[in-house]
This record gives C-alpha cells, structure tokens and sequence, in this order.
C-alpha cells in the first residue's frame, strides 16, 4: 500500500514537472533577459530531471523481511581503518569488533603505522597490519591502498570493512552474513549513523534520506552501493575484481607502450647522446625486440610473452654491451699493471666482473638510463605493474571514493548487492564546520572523478536501471551551478525589475504550483517522518564546495592536477579559522538577496516594479535566505554535548557509544561516502 | 588440500599444484616459487594438471609469483592446466596474460 501511494506520486511527480518545464521551454521565456532567462530555465530542466531519476530509485524500493540465517563455518575478517585518528578511538571499535558474536578475526589496518597503537591493539587481543617495504616510494592510494595490503596478508572468506570510528553491534555479522546464501551476492551494506549529532544536527550529518528511501530504492535495481564502512564484502568477488582489472590495466599499458616504442626509439636516436656509436646500437636492438614483441602480440601470443621477449633481448643486449666496456676496461688495467709490473690474480678479477656486469646492466645505471622516454616504454612493457607496490589491486585506486568506484564495478561484472537497512554500527560525526566542509568537498570530488573517469552511463555490463543510479548520485553534485541561478533569479528582478519569464500569469501559476505541491508530496511520503529538511538545505547552501568539487576534480581527471583538498583537521579547531572566511561566498549572497529584498520594495512604492512581480521574488529571495540560513546554525556550533542531549530516544540507540573521550575525539576520520546524503532532494525552491 | 612439489627439468624447474589453489593454500606456492628462485633458478613453469580448484586468490597468487621471478630476471610460465583452472583463467581474461601452454618449455630455455 505504502509502495503503491509512492509509486503514484512519484508518477505524477514527474508528469506534473514534464508538464511545467516543457511550457518553460516552449511558451514562456523571456528572450529579452537571455542571460538570465536561459540559465534559469536549465537550471530548472536539471531540477526536473533529478526529480524524474529520484522518483525511478524510490520506484523499486526494496522492502526486505528478515535476513536470512547466517550458516556457522564462514570465515571473515574484520578491517578497522585508521590514519590518524586518536588511538582510544580506534581501541574502543576494536573492542567492540572483538565482541561481536560470530566468530570471525578482528584487523586493526594502521596507516599511520604507529608502535603504540600496535601495541595496544594486540594487548586487547586484535591484530595489527601496517604497509609493508613494497609501498615505499608507491603511490599509497589512501583507504583503498590500506584495504589492498590487508586483503594480501589475509584470507578469509568475508570482510566487514569498519571505519576507526564506526562501533559495531555485537550481531552485526549474524544479521548480514545471511545474505551471502545467495552466491551471486558481493557486498552487503547496512547504515552509517552518528551517535554524536544532537537532534536538529546542525552540520546535517545523518543522512536518513539517503540510508533509507535512497538506497532501499537503489537496491531494487541491484544497485545499492558500498558506502565505505559498515559493508560486508565478498572477498572472491573482490579479488575477481582486481584481477580483470590488472588484465585490462596491463594490456592497455603494454599495448600502448608497443605502439608508441618504436617511434620513441627512433626519436630517441636523433638525440645527442644516440651519437656514441654503442648506444645507438642499442638502440637498435630496443628497436628490433618492441618490433618482435609486437609481431608475438599479433601472432596470438599473449602478453607474459610478448613482454618477456622484449625484456630478455633488451638485457642481453645491455648486457652484451656492458660486458664489452668492462672487458676493455680490465684489458687495459691489465695492461697497465703488466707494464707497471703489479701481480694480479685472474680469479678474483673474473668474478668482480661478473658483478659488475650485473649492477651496470640494472636499468638505470646502464647506458638506457640516460634515455629516459625509452626507459619509460620499456618500463611499461611488462606485467609487474611497476609503478605500483601490488600488481593486484582488488578496490578500485581511480578515485578518492573508492567504495562507489568499486561496488560499480562489481554490478557491472554481474555480481549483486543488499542494503540492510537496520543500524548495527554507530559512528562520530565532525563537529565543527570547517571539518564537515573538507568532508562533504572529498565525498563531491571523489564521485565527480569516478563521473569523469568511468562513467555509469557507458560502462559495460551494467543494467540501464543501475547506471541511472549511479549517474543519479553524480548528477546531484551538480547543484552547486544550479544553487547560483536560483540565487540570482530574484536579484535581477528586485535590482533591476528584470523577468526571466514572458508573464506571471495564471498559466505559470497552474504548472509549477502542482509541480511543487506533488514534488513536496513524494519526499515528505518516501522519507516517512524522516528529517529530511538539513540535507534540502545543504544541498543549496553548500554550493560553493559543489562547484568546487567538480572543478577540481574535473581539472585532476583531465589536466592531472591534484584534487589539493586540506587534510580533514584533527580536532577542533578552537576559535581558530572564523567561519566567515570558509562561508563568505554564501553571506554575500544573503547580503545581496537581503539589500535587493529592500531595494525591490523601494521600486515598487516609487512604481517602478509590479506588485506581484516584487511579491514572488521577495518570497523567492526569502526561501534562499532559509536555505542558506542553515551555515549560521553550523558555524555556532561547538562540538556535541552529551549532557544537554539528555534524549531518552538518542541513548538507546547509542548505547555502545558510552566512553565520552570518545565523543570529543571524534574528527580526523579518514572517509568517502555516498553523495546524495545532502544533494539529492532540492528540487524544489526554483521560487 | 594442497601439495606444492618442485622438479628440477633441463633448463627450467617445475613446480607441480595438486589439490585446491585457494586462500588458504596460497602461501605455499609462494614459498615454493621464492625458494626456487632463492636457489638461483630463472626459468619457472607451473604445472596445474592437478589443480582440482582455483579461486582468484590463487590467481592472484599466481600474479605475484609471476612479478617476482620477473624481477629476478627470469619468467613463469603456465605449463598443463585442468578444465577448472582452464576456466577461471578464461573468466577472469588472465589467459590474455599468462597463456597456458600444453607444451614442455625447455626448448625456449
């Protein structure tokens, strides 16, 4: 029934907005004001279509029963994830995994490799892994790097992953590891809920919208995706994972590497260093293997040997090479010393040689290591990943959100997912703006990255459903370009009396109060009680950060530059940076909108605007100013206090939330999460 | 569940997996490949014949020992594998990469 009542509005949601947009389009633009009319009207059409993808998630929202019974005999491995965070911290969710009832082996991951934390894990009985020498001088790849290295010293068959601050309820894995029954299922996700948020959650920290309608409504089409903590994953499929991706990556690579080889060599033999006669003869045996790894690769041959024969000729040639030079060089020492009448034993000189052969034919030292853009083709024609401290690489590396990155590609393999929609963790939230802000712009970077480098919409293997799930949470992060269009919409009218539409006339009225009126519906239904309001707020006051995110990340996807967020402070920051020069973007909006509110009542009693013109864009404006008013709650705000919070209803459900060191040490949290929490629902304040 | 042995052949070493290739089982075969290597032997070809099972742990295993006798300078190689194994290779494309190979590889020593 419930379903049914969702699934009517959400249908009449959208005709209602097809009905309202297609006029926009059609009938009603002010061609006069393109510059504002035209803007307002996109912006409009990208609020239509995030209200048509909302209503195709909540289509299908999933009402599951009760988990299935968890079989005994599974192996799992819990990871804990830290960086930095305060060692109690990390200690009080390692005491808690321990306890958890199903029998299982709990990992503190340290990368921050810190003795005393190691110390302290295994006095408590957990066990303790940190990066070993391979990652020296690697990219370190963040969360997903520290998640790879524990998957390579680990072996069992389930991992829940926790984040430093997420305490696990002792029934967590009995009320999840059911689902695993089915065999195509690769990840189990279950809510992530902060036990250090006070009731009108000033930094708009709980996501309700997001675990609950939003996800339930992904799983139906098989596309909840992993939320970087609190998820249970297959360790088959992950592996599965990262070895058709080390088959792709390494084909792409060295077939590149070939194609370009031979020019690069050619290019190479124009240079000065080419004309000592020795290296250019190299060189032509660099030429002569890529030509013959090429010719293997064709033949059929597979990548481990058309590699190999490049590898193995390139070095005896260097070999060959070094040996000459060294061979000379001791011909000319034995002369020396004949005429100088030294004794010299050939014996030891023999052997020194060999050595010598060995270390000069090393690739850097050898005469190669000069020509560096060979050296590079040659690098990348093998299969040892080289660059990399594992070749294997089961979560995805390709952007700072690792966890929708990954679960995209375990859909798109064929693997299937649940959302579990009951809280069995509770976690710390940040406490100050400046932390959330850093927080919210890595989670908007790190979609929009994976937006850029692997799209939904054209990876293979994925349903259609499921790549408009996920491009549904990539999509909201636009809204930050949406947000400034409908914060200057009332300012062209109030300021200069201009109107991004032909007429407010009753046929604006019918099509967008309807639209809205519905669009409200379908939220307040599908979010059941839900405060769902802070994250509307949010998903416009934040706008700065959103465009911020996709530009950076747009610049690092495809100019290579680094995404250059600040690292996520560690505790707060007393009085230290003032909010004004985090937020000054949105207090000089409010400033303009709150001056143009008073200058559009001024025209208008002189007679220079209408009334109803100046009426609705005062109330436009006063919405803005709602929206954005959710930044001064947040920038008072001083840290959660237990004590005041004294709620009966919040206690219970953070009961293992008890130490209240704890609550204070809270920030630092190394994390990447899902999108929507604050961007998914502002459709509706166009006016 | 797994028997890893190593048999010295002219101009290369086998090394022979009987049982399961999985998680639990893929430490052995690591140590086997590094003790081959250690012993100063470059050419390596893995014998799968009778391998009954391989998850992609074991694949994965595989990948590394194929890193680390390429560092060393020398290769590994698939020589005889079973249908499972045959499969899991073609499943997860790996046979793009390391292409099992019915043949004895001597001759390329």
């Amino acid at each position: 029934m419930t379903r049914l009542v969702l699934r009517v509005l959400a249908a009449l949601s959208v005709i209602a907005g097809l009905n309202y947009i297609v006029w926009r389009w059609t009938s009603s633009l002010n061609w006069g004001a393109w510059w504002i009319a035209v803007p307002l009207v996109i912006a409009e059409t990208y609020s239509i279509i995030d209200v048509i993808l909302f209503s195709l998630t909540i289509w299908r929202m999933s009402e599951r029963d009760k988990p299935p019974h968890a079989p005994s005999g599974l192996t799992v491995d819990v990871f804990i994830t830290t960086y930095n965070e305060d060692p109690e911290l990390v200690l009080a969710t390692a005491e808690a995994a321990l306890a958890m009832r199903y029998p299982h082996t709990t990992w503190v991951l340290d990368d921050g490799s810190r003795p005393e934390l190691r110390a302290a894990v295994e006095r408590i009985g957990a066990r303790y892994l940190s990066r070993g020498e391979e990652w020296v001088g690697k990219p370190r790849h963040a969360k997903a790097g520290n998640l790879n290295n524990a998957l390579q010293e680990t072996q069992g068959e389930f991992i829940l992953i926790l984040d430093a601050d997420q305490v696990p309820y002792p029934e967590l894995l009995d009320r999840t590891l059911g689902y695993f029954n089915d065999r195509r299922v690769a990840l189990v996700q279950t809510p992530q809920y902060f036990g250090n948020v006070p009731e009108n959650d000033p930094l708009g920290s709980q996501a309700p919208l997001f675990y609950g309608p939003i996800q339930q409504g992904k799983d139906g089409w098989n596309a909840a995706f992993f939320c970087g903590s609190n998820a249970i994953l297959r360790r088959e499929a992950l592996m599965q994972l990262g070895l058709t991706n080390y088959v792709s990556d390494t084909e792409r690579r060295v077939r590149r590497a070939l194609a370009v080889g031979s020019r690069v060599v050619r290019r190479a033999r124009r240079r000065p260093e080419a004309r000592d006669p020795r290296v250019a003869s190299l060189l032509e045996s660099v030429e002569r293997a890529i030509a013959e790894g090429t010719g293997r690769l064709k033949a059929g041959g597979s990548i481990g040997e058309a590699t190999y024969t490049v590898q193995s000729q390139v070095d005896s040639a260097v070999r060959e090479l070094v040996a000459g030079d060294l061979a000379r060089m001791t011909g000319d020492l034995a002369a020396i010393r004949t005429e100088l009448g030294v004794e010299d034993d050939p014996g030891e000189d023999l052997e020194g040689l060999d050595t010598a052969v060995d270390r000069l034919a090393a690739r850097d030292l050898s005469p190669l290591g000069a020509l560096e853009s060979v050296k590079a083709v040659l690098d990348a024609v093998s299969v040892e990943r080289l660059h990399e401290a594992q070749p294997v690489m089961p979560l995805s590396t390709i952007s700072v959100t690792e966890d929708m990155s990954t679960s995209m590609r375990l859909h798109a393999s064929g693997w299937r997912s649940v959302y579990h929609h009951e809280i069995l963790a509770v976690g710390l939230a940040p406490e100050d703006l400046p932390s959330m802000l850093t927080q919210r712009m890595r989670w908007a970077q790190g979609t929009v990255q994976v937006m850029l480098r692997e799209s939904p919409l054209t990876m293979r293997g994925l349903s259609w459903g499921q790549r408009l799930m996920y491009f549904n949470t990539m999509w909201s992060y636009l809204s930050g370009f949406a947000a400034v269009v409908y914060f200057a919409g009332p300012l062209a009218y109030l300021l200069f009396g201009i109107l991004p539409v032909t007429a407010l006339s009753p046929d604006f009225f019918a099509r967008f109060i309807p639209f809205m009126v519905l669009n409200q519906l379908m939220f307040a239904w599908a979010g059941r009680g839900a405060k769902t309001w802070r994250g509307q707020q949010y998903s416009l006051a934040l706008f700065p950060t959103w465009i911020r995110a996709c530009t950076t990340a747009a610049a690092n996807v495809w100019f290579g530059r680094p995404l250059g967020f600040a690292v996520t402070p560690k505790a707060r920051q007393e009085g230290g940076v003032s909010p004004l020069r985090l937020v000054w973007p949105q207090a000089l909006m409010a400033a303009l909108l709150v001056a143009a509110s008073i200058i559009g009542i001024i025209r208008w009693v002189i007679g220079a605007s209408q009334g109803l013109g100046t009426l609705v864009n005062i109330v436009w404006a006063v919405f803005d100013l709602v929206l954005l008013s959710v930044l001064v709650g947040a920038a008072k705000y001083r840290g959660y206090d237990a004590v005041a919070e004294a709620d009966p209803e919040a206690s219970s459900v953070t009961q293992n939330d008890a130490s209240p060191a704890r609550k204070s040490a809270s920030l630092g949290k190394q994390d990447a999460y899902p999108g929507e929490k604050n961007a998914v629902s502002h459709t509706k304040e166009e006016r | 569940m797994i028997a890893v042995s190593v048999e010295e052949r002219e101009g290369y070493s086998e090394i022979v997996v009987k049982g399961r290739l999985t998680m639990t089982g893929v430490g052995h075969l690591k140590s086997a490949v590094a003790d081959v290597i250690a012993r100063g032997h470059r050419l390596l070809v893995l014998n799968l014949r009778e391998t009954e099972f391989m998850d992609s742990s074991g694949l994965g295993a595989i990948v590394g020992c194929l890193k680390v006798a390429r560092e060393a300078g020398g290769d590994l190689r698939l020589g005889h594998v079973s249908e499972r194994v045959g499969a899991v290779l073609k499943r997860t494309s790996m046979d793009k990469v390391l292409a099992p190979n019915g043949a004895d590889l001597g001759d390329d020593a």
